[in-house]
């Protein structure tokens, strides 16, 4: 009965089965343009990616040196260096993520591993992924409110790094606890089985196969604090700020600081007469700065990887 | 054979809730210490449900109400200074899909034991030995004696499911319950688990929820037939097959229903 449906005598095109059909030919249509755009939406983002950088290069040849990294803006920040603004960008990346990363770690885990289902983690879990959404000036307000004024920091690096902390902390906690339910059930059920507690579980299994995961939301947040100008303009960033050339330790937690987004703000739109290869050779040292942090992220996936006992 | 260790799982009057459905009904039911016990009946009937309330993970889910007790090994495992990774320890699970934990096969089996004893407490050698002895009683030693660093996810599926009964047996499980332990496997491998069960009854009680009917005959010493959440027959294999008491089980068995 189901030989007789199946023959080409029913379907009235063919009678040999396996020569190809109008069906087949519309589906092989769809196909080759389905391939055809999605190949072009790649090029598409591609194309740009390498427009812009190979651009930024391009514009910013004439002035990348050594001198330019080491020495601080001069003559009204229409000569000289970036170098105070980059320290700044790298203090308060850093001790932006160092408060930021832990704390939403922990916080993801508590949510995914520990918390039970219920109104309360509901409502905790609804928040971070509002909080997420929230536009960075309105951190920057809180920021301002919070820690420059009521907690008596005024305007510091310390400021700037827990309000820039604070903006990236729901991303941290929404990006691992997706990291975290990516590990399979049937590993955790295993553990339980041999009694292994919730603890012991996470630090055996569940994270050693989420850490890549966990790793790659947490930098994607580095090259968004680095990149983000209206926080830390509310809370510690000035526009000029001279500190000890080649010395990473000259600014203190309570000072005030250059940064190198702000900078490319003010050197681009508030300075008249800056020479053009000033604000791009200023973008490509922020491009590198994020993509050096990249790098030893991705060093320390590889080298966490190695570790794992098998 | 003393009364006391005559039955290693006991319970008395269990029923189960999920929510506001009831899964188990006034589940009373003694389970020989050594033996084979199968569980057999219709999907949906409970025999999963009852299989784990047995180590007590039904209670992860929030919503779950028992009534009742159980008692393993004697002991009311519903007590109050009862520990749960203890319970766990003595009454080990082997699920449908093999599940073993995505590190070496070697670490896979010592597993358990590491969770289970202090940093650095296990030697090498110790833990080298503890290896060899429960690979050699699923019968994997000869296959993967070699193969002791690869990732046990690579495994076949059958010799899969033998290391996660291997990883069990360090611990000193009194019981080993399995839930439908060959339905991922072909009918060789198959063969090979219930080799394998038969070789292991003895030194533990085994709980095997099925839903072949020749593997229940060809594995258990004992049989339960369960129908919406209540035991409808408890008795030796060979009885329930042969003669069965119930008609309902009568028709289960031949296919009627299921
Ligand atoms: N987590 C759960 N939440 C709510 N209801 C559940 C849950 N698990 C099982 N049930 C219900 O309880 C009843 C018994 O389920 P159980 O899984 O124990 O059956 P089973 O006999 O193992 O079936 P199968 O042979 O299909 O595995 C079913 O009606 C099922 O829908
Ligand atoms: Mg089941």
């Amino acid at each position: 009965m189901s030989i007789n449906i199946a023959t080409g005598a029913d379907q009235g095109i063919t009678v040999n089965r396996f020569t190809e059909t109008a069906i087949v030919r519309r589906k092989k249509l769809a196909e080759f343009f389905a391939r055809g755009v999605f190949l072009l939406m790649t090029l598409l983002m591609i194309v740009p990616l390498i427009l812009i950088v190979g651009y930024l290069f391009y514009k910013a040849a004439p002035i990348l040196s050594f001198d330019f990294i080491f020495s601080n803006p001069a003559r009204g920040m229409r000569a000289g260096g970036i170098w105070a603004a980059l320290l700044g960008t790298i203090y308060l990346v850093v001790i932006s993520l160092v408060i930021a990363a832990p704390i939403g770690v922990m916080a993801a885990v508590y949510l995914n591993e520990y918390a039970k289902d219920n109104w309360f983690t509901r409502i905790i879990n609804l928040a971070v992924v509002n909080l997420a959404g929230v536009p960075s000036i309105v951190h920057a307000l809180f920021g301002l409110g919070a820690f420059v004024l009521f907690a008596g920091m005024g305007r510091s690096i310390l400021a700037a790094s827990l309000t820039l902390a604070i903006m990236t902390l729901p991303v941290i906690i929404a990006s691992t606890k997706e990291a975290l339910g990516a590990v399979p059930a049937a590993f955790r059920e295993a553990c339980w089985n041999v009694g292994a507690t919730r603890w012991q579980t996470i630090r055996g299994i569940v994270l050693p196969n989420s850490v890549s995961g966990i790793l790659t939301g947490i930098i994607l947040q580095v090259s968004r604090a680095a990149g983000e100008t209206a926080p830390i303009m509310f809370t510690g960033a000035v526009f000029y700020k001279a500190i000890e050339e080649g010395n990473v330790f000259a600014y203190g937690l309570l000072d005030q600081c250059m940064a190198l987004s702000m900078h490319l703000f003010t050197i681009s739109t508030q300075v008249p007469g800056v020479p053009e290869a000033l604000p791009f050779g200023t973008a490509v040292v922020l491009l590198g700065t994020v993509l050096l942090v990249n790098a030893v992220a991705i060093v320390l996936r590889v080298y966490l990887r190695s570790r794992k006992r098998w | 054979m003393s009364n006391k260790m005559q039955f290693s799982i006991e319970t008395k009057d269990l029923n189960l809730w999920y929510a506001d459905f009831q899964a188990l009904k006034n589940v009373t039911v003694n389970i020989k210490d050594g033996l084979i016990t199968s569980l057999i009946g219709p999907s949906g009937c409970g025999k999963t449900t009852l299989l784990r309330c047995f180590n007590r993970v039904n209670e992860r889910y929030g919503y779950v109400t028992t009534t009742g007790e159980i008692k393993i090994l004697d002991k009311n495992i519903y007590d109050e200074d009862v520990s749960l990774p203890e319970l766990r320890k003595a009454v080990g699970m082997v699920f449908q899909r093999p599940n073993p934990l995505p590190i070496s096969v070697y670490e896979n089996v010592v597993f358990g034991l590491r969770i289970h004893s202090k940093n650095r407490e296990l030697s090498k050698a110790k833990s080298d030995e503890i290896v060899e002895k429960a690979l050699t009683e699923v019968r994997l030693w000869d296959d993967l004696k070699d193969k002791l660093k690869t990732k046990a996810t690579t495994l076949q599926l059958e010799q899969q499911q033998k290391l996660c009964i291997a990883r069990l047996l360090p611990l000193k499980p009194q019981v080993i319950l399995m839930d439908e332990p060959c339905s991922a496997l072909d009918s060789e491998a198959t063969l090979a688990v219930e080799e394998l069960m038969r070789s292991l009854a003895g030194s533990y009680t085994i709980v095997i929820v099925t839903h072949n009917m020749a593997q229940a005959r060809r594995v258990s010493d004992e049989c339960i037939f369960m129908l919406l959440g209540e035991i409808m027959e408890h008795d030796r294999t060979q009885t329930i097959f042969l003669t069965p008491q119930n008609p309902k089980t009568a028709d289960y068995i031949e296919g009627r229903y299921g």
